[in-house]
């Protein structure tokens, strides 16, 4: 197994590339390098002794040393330079201070220069390169201060420990980038320098404008403020970035007590500007819906803001790294501890997102509209903070669900399409607009919405699906589709004679669900695993398919086993008619599964329910040789689909960009 | 790949090819500079994309084309209008009735059933007493309504009915306040319409004439006046090309686009249907009409229209579509059973035992992946365009 994957990857530098990586050659070994630290004897550097010494067991084998050796001479200047600055702060609260906006320059210098375009971890100082190796300690550390400050579950610790295998690999790659990028990046760092300052003072004059707010809301802050001292880390990683969350990583490394407090205090002290920057950064960063989670610098930047501590899953499959992955069932406790804490998050949206984590909530339409409804609940309590105008403050909350909500689960694209048809609402708000009356503008849009665009949708759709069934069809689906599923029940109705396959797979089975369903209103059904969908095929006259999104050039986005179906049917000559409402379609374009999907668990598939006698598997999946991938979705090519069934009528899959293209346009969904 | 290297009449009338090539590609190239005219102006009301600024359904250019058209061919369509006014003055006096409007118009022999009917339709409104538009809505759905259910099975009678509707009140019209005048408004897009459609062979043989080339050899299966008028203007523009018919059966309908073709000059040679295989490797292209384009960009022709389309797929030879637009009808079949029968007697000559059964359909569907190109008066379109202006016109 070994040598074929690396060969494999050195040779094919297109494999990795997945990951939207420029061609850079180190980057394959050092994701790959991880998996075989293990016989590797690590080297002796001052960078990797810190590592081990810091934290538990698994971090020992962290890669990093030997990752860097061929790149050293960086940190280790760097970590100098570290050490030179942590004296700094220990001698004085002030000197830190002074520090901390020393920090804040970087950052956004950072910022600026990695935003446009960005490729792996740019970094042009020294510094940040030990905040991208530093990560895992940082984690270490926030279990830390949390264990010291807040009653910490147990759980939550786990979630932490868990974590440094994952990123540690991360850091390597992220190290390797580094030194990649380093020559390209290094001029742009000066000229942005001036506008960085700029940004520290502007920050600086919103801080003291905070200080003029009202005092009851600092009170309120102080909830807030305390949540955030609890993740120390995070708080001061947040504030003065990268530079400070190496500082107190290597501060940490030595694991003195002394260090760690002095890193609370200081976050104690910034606690204000600090608070108030983590706020903003939730809402102007949210993490992009679709992030490249190989991308280690936004990977890093999306956990600091992260509400929902998700342990990320280690082996995961070679071109999938780009997705999350996460080990599930960690994150439940830990989010509803941390329930009173969350200051900003609605508890309607709170509860949403826990639905989608939970799986409470699933299938495209059901999800849009539990997120639609509370966001509906959220405006219907909202008002307008003092001195802040509705249509930017809303919108920028509506963000912040979102992201948290994405953090649950990540969103799919018919959420996506909903969203801008919010945001955009919000914004043709008309200023003279009382707040009363855009409140009320904004729930009668959004019911406005879910009943266009998606019941009455259904319903159109229905009424065309039903034209194409004929007495003695037999009709095949696959998973289960809301729609499908409303136009077999309406055909059954109709008094068509017709029986129904439903054809099912592991490890959701939504399918007993339909079927459970469908003989309930007496229709007859066939049920049958997708493994035999070639067996089946040939007596079937019609496939009915839902779908996630349409994309635009006809591929159609559905649960995972779809396009197999489609291209059996295909072979078979069967014609495949895909339901699927004109707000999932999008003008993206997309030709594998790859590059866009979703990693569901990986125990699903490494283990049935209720059979416990196979367990072939345990005790294996922690194998660095076993990678699980468990995808959510797939892209089935516009080929093999017959017809989209839409609420603008039938047609073909090719005319689905004309659809995007007439309609999103002008009114923007309604 | 279609384009061989000139064939044996090439050869031998090298000379003539020269001399003949260069009138012909002056009056060719006049097309081109109109699109580009209405390009650069396009269309000031946007609510429509700019894409469809340029090529719309029934919108500028289709406009442009269908006058440029007339400019060329101005006795074509001069007897037409006198007709239509004459009848039109004639049905004043008594009691209206669509079907006979329909009846008269229908007596052209060159007319197509559908534009018959768009005539006819445009003469409901003209002799309409309504007062309100609602009521003149009425009167035109319940008019188009027995227009279609004269022939059932005629796809483009019902696709030329739904698109004049469409056409003709999808128009700010609608709103205006006095209703005479929008009434005046409705007849002048229904003549508009009319005029359009009449129009639309003549843009269509001309559309088609750059991919006939000198030399070629042309399969056609059924007679369509389309198909018919493109040959005839290839044949006038002293284009070097001949024509395998298919027999037709049952309705021998490659025998007579055979006799009309020989009363050209244009070689010709009859195949039975059976022989399509067999000689489609001499084919540079196969021409077919159509009875109705549908949603997906198929097309509904006369049986034995997809095996020809099979056949020369499988073959790697194009298959060009000549079908006017109002024969866009939305419909979409998903397979040959999924469509109102059409059906027809067949005579085998010998009397059929009545245990065995006849397939008497006769008409088929022809899936968009086997058809090249579609040569309609909007332009020459890829099949997958056919559903765009379809949702672009009713939507």
């Amino acid at each position: 197994m070994e040598p074929r994957r690396t060969s494999r990857t050195v040779s094919d530098p297109k494999v990795r590339q997945v990951g939207f990586f420029t061609s850079q050659h180190h980057h394959h070994h050092h994701h790959h390098l991880p998996e075989r630290s293990f016989s590797e004897p690590p080297l002796p550097d001052p960078f990797h002794t810190s590592t081990s010494t810091s934290s538990a067991p698994v971090t020992d084998v962290s890669p990093s040393g030997n990752l860097l050796s061929p790149v050293m001479i960086l940190p280790s200047r760097h970590h100098s330079d570290n050490l030179h600055r942590l004296s700094h702060r220990a001698t004085s609260p002030t000197a830190s201070f002074s520090y901390f906006a020393r920090a804040v320059v970087v950052r956004e210098n950072d910022d600026s220069l990695l935003s446009p375009g960005r490729r792996g971890i740019a970094v042009k100082s020294p510094s940040s390169v030990v905040a991208a190796s530093s990560f895992p300690k940082g984690g270490f550390d926030l279990t830390a201060v949390k264990a010291s400050s807040v009653p910490a579950s147990k759980l939550t610790t786990v979630s932490v420990v868990n974590l440094p295998p994952g990123i540690s690999e991360k850091a390597g790659g992220a190290s390797v980038e580094v030194q990649n990028d380093r020559p390209a990046k290094s001029k742009p760092l000066k000229q942005k320098t001036s506008k960085a300052e700029r940004r520290a003072t502007q920050e600086a004059q919103r801080a003291a404008k905070a200080a003029a707010k009202a005092f009851f809301n600092l009170l309120l802050k102080l909830a807030v403020d305390l949540y955030s001292l609890a993740e120390g880390s995070k708080t001061s990683a947040a504030v003065p970035g990268p530079v400070n969350s190496a500082n107190t990583k290597t501060a940490k490394s030595p694991k003195s007590p002394s260090q760690k407090n002095d890193a609370v205090s200081v976050a104690a002290a910034e606690k204000k500007a600090g608070d108030r920057q983590l706020e903003k950064d939730r809402k102007k960063d949210v993490p992009h819906p679709r992030m490249q989670y190989d991308d280690q610098s936004r990977v890093e930047k999306a956990k600091r803001r992260a509400v929902v501590k998700q342990t990320e899953a280690r082996n995961r499959v070679e071109l999938f790294r780009h997705l999350p992955q996460y080990e599930h069932g960690t994150q439940l406790p830990d989010l509803e501890s941390k329930f009173f804490q969350l200051d900003p998050m609605h508890p309607a949206v709170y509860k949403v997102g826990l639905q989608y984590l939970s799986g409470d909530i699933c299938g495209g339409n059901a999800r849009c509209i539990a997120m639609l409804q509370a966001f509906q609940e959220t405006i219907r309590s909202y008002s307008t903070p003092p001195e802040k105008s509705l249509v930017r403050d809303l919108t920028a909350k509506i963000s912040s669900y979102v992201s948290f909500l994405n953090e649950c689960r990540p969103l799919s694209i018919s959420m996506g399409n909903a969203i801008r048809f919010l945001k955009s609402t919000i914004a043709k708000l008309p200023l003279s607009m009382s707040e009363s009356e855009a409140k009320a503008t904004l729930q009668a849009d959004i019911d406005r919405f879910i009943n266009e665009k998606i019941i009455l949708a259904d319903n159109v759709i229905v009424k065309h699906a039903v034209t194409k069934i004929r007495d003695g069809d037999v009709l095949l689906t696959y998973g289960a589709s809301s729609a499908v599923e409303m136009v077999l029940l309406h055909a059954h109705e109709l008094g068509k004679q017709f029986r129904v396959v439903v054809v099912d797979s592991r490890p959701k089975l939504e399918g007993q669900l339909l079927l459970r369903r469908l003989v309930g209103r007496g229709l007859g059904c066939t049920y049958t695993h997708i493994n035999a969908v070639s067996y089946i095929m040939h007596e079937v006259t019609r496939v009915f398919l839902g779908a996630s999104s349409i994309l635009s050039n006809g591929t159609v986005y559905s649960r995972v086993g779809t396009a197999c179906v489609a291209m059996a049917a295909h072979a078979f000559g069967v014609p495949v008619l895909v339901c699927c409402e004109a707000y999932k379609f999008h003008e993206r374009v997309q030709l594998d599964s790859i590059c866009f999907n979703e990693l569901g668990d990986p125990d699903a598939i490494s283990k049935v329910h209720g059979r416990e006698e196979i367990n072939y598997l345990d005790g294996s999946t922690n194998s660095e040789n076993l990678q699980l991938l468990n995808l959510t979705y797939d892209a089935t090519p516009s080929d093999y689909v017959s017809i989209v069934i839409t609420d603008y009528g039938m047609v073909p899959p090719t005319s689905v960009p004309v659809i995007v293209r007439e309609y999103r346009k002008e009114h923007l969904w309604i | 790949m279609w384009w061989r290297s000139p064939s044996f009449i090439l050869d031998r009338q090298q000379q003539n090819d020269t001399a003949s090539r260069n009138p012909e590609s002056i009056s060719l190239s006049s097309p081109p500079p109109s699109m580009a005219d209405t390009l650069q102006n396009p269309n000031p009301n946007t609510s429509t994309s700019a894409y469809y600024q340029t090529r719309a359904v029934v919108t500028s250019d289709w406009l442009a084309q269908a006058q440029a058209a007339v400019g060329r061919h101005p006795d074509d369509d001069l007897p037409v209008n006198d007709e239509r006014t004459k009848s039109a003055a004639g049905d004043a006096g008594k009691p209206f009735s669509v079907i006979d409007e329909f009846n008269s118009w229908r007596k052209q022999p060159d007319l197509a059933e559908a534009v018959a009917a768009i005539r006819a339709l445009a003469a409901v409104i003209r002799a309409s007493q309504a007062t309100t538009m609602m009521e003149l809505e009425i009167e035109l759905k319940k008019a188009s309504d027995s227009l279609k259910s004269w022939d059932t099975t005629s796809i483009s009678l019902t696709a030329g009915c739904d698109l004049f509707i469409r056409y003709v009140t999808r128009t700010s019209a609608l709103e205006y306040e006095d209703f005479n005048s929008a009434k005046s408004r409705l007849i002048e897009r229904a003549e508009k319409f009319g005029e359009i459609s009449c129009k639309a062979r003549r843009i269509i043989a001309m559309l088609s004439q750059d991919f006939i080339f000198d030399g070629c050899t042309i399969l056609v299966h059924g007679f369509s006046r389309v198909v018919l008028e493109v040959l005839k203007t290839a044949a006038q523009n002293k284009k070097l090309f001949r024509v395998f018919c298919t027999e037709g059966r049952p309705d021998g309908t490659g025998l007579r686009l055979s006799t009309e073709l020989a009363k050209l000059d244009v070689p010709v040679k009859l195949l039975i249907d059976s022989a399509v295989a067999y000689s489609m490797d001499e084919v540079d292209m196969v021409f077919v009409g159509a009875d109705g384009v549908v949603e997906s960009g198929g097309i509904i022709n006369m049986m034995g229209t997809y095996q020809v389309a099979l056949v020369a797929h499988t073959m790697n030879k194009p298959v060009y579509v000549a079908a006017e637009s109002y024969k866009f009808a939305r419909l979409y079949p998903l397979d040959q059973k999924d469509m109102a029968p059409a059906l027809r007697p067949i005579d085998f000559g010998v009397p059929i035992p009545s245990k065995v059964e006849v397939e008497t359909s006769n008409l088929d569907y022809t899936p968009p992946q086997y058809l090249t190109l579609l040569f309609t008066d909007l332009g020459v379109l890829t099949p997958s365009v056919v559903s765009d202006e379809l949702i672009q016109l009713y939507l």
